[in-house]
């Protein structure tokens, strides 16, 4: 089995406020992220895919394919956005790195044909980032 | 939508810190053998990047495995504040009679971490220099 990741970067901007929870506790839990208006960071996205390269074309996948999945699901969904508001499998989630990171699974898992998905890593900065591998439980919203 | 995939919290922390790999186990000219360079009697340092790995249950209230400030100030008590800034063979017990190699840093470190009490360690990552990275999971 080979892995192959393609890297790919997008800005956008959100906030961390749950509505069941009075201001100041939203406060106290999310810190500056809870600042009304929102900020931004610059997302480093990693996919990584598993398979085995074709006898063939020495591939596990078609690059240029994987490239126009990433670009219809991920970019065009969340570059330039405000999370909270303009991605709809975000409504109800805090969009922390783990919440999004878990949307992106959920829209490329089943997109990708040609070898299967192996690994998300969504970085909001160098020193922070949010990892998925196959099975886990799922979480609820609020 | 397909299912849920399991989701780790990574992060990302640096220390600085000298060590010298040297075992009194080897004679002189065994110890430059095999540590080279990395013997030199009076140690040398790297600045360190270590990257903690967390996972668990997302809590739906915060969408979080675990809340950031608690892991950093576990992280800061548990290893930076013993390693930073420090000599790794002088200043560590456990670095006294077990070579300080980023191998056994990642075990040290890792054994210093595992009980954080919010969420699961995964594994622990120690990159030495940009080209030497190493990984323990415990096991």
């Amino acid at each position: 089995m080979v892995l192959i990741t393609r890297k790919i970067e997008f800005s956008a901007s959100h906030l961390y406020h749950n509505p069941a929870l009075s201001p100041e506790e939203n406060r106290r839990v999310f810190g500056k992220c809870n600042n009304p208006h929102g900020h931004g960071h610059n997302y480093s996205l990693e996919v990584t895919v598993a398979g085995e390269p074709d006898p063939i074309t020495g591939m596990v996948l078609d690059l240029k394919e994987l490239k126009e999945i990433l670009e219809r699901e991920v970019m065009q969904r969340m570059d330039h956005r405000f999370l909270n508001y303009e991605v709809a499998e975000l409504k109800g989630q805090i969009p922390t790195c783990e919440n999004i990171s878990r949307v992106i699974w959920q829209l490329l898992e089943p997109k990708i044909k040609q070898g299967r998905l192996h690994r998300v890593r969504l970085y909001e900065s160098a020193d922070l980032f949010a990892d998925c591998y196959r099975n886990g439980l799922d979480a609820g919203t609020f | 939508m397909s299912q849920s995939p399991k989701i780790e919290l990574g992060r990302r922390y640096r220390f600085a810190a000298s060590h010298r790999l040297h075992t009194d186990k080897f004679s002189e000219e065994e110890n430059a053998r095999v540590f080279g360079k990395c013997a030199n009697p009076y140690g040398h340092g790297h600045n360190y990047v270590l990257e903690v790995s967390v996972s668990g249950d997302v809590d739906p209230a915060t969408g979080m495995i675990a809340n950031l400030a608690e892991l950093d100030s576990f992280v800061e008590r548990e290893v930076i504040a013993v390693f930073d800034h420090k000599s790794l063979n002088e200043d560590v017990e456990a670095f006294r009679s077990v070579v300080p190699t980023t191998e056994n840093l990642c075990i040290e470190i890792f054994e210093r971490l595992k009980n954080f009490p919010k969420a699961k360690l995964e594994r622990v990552r120690v990159q030495e220099t940009t080209n030497n990275s190493f990984e323990y999971s415990g096991e």
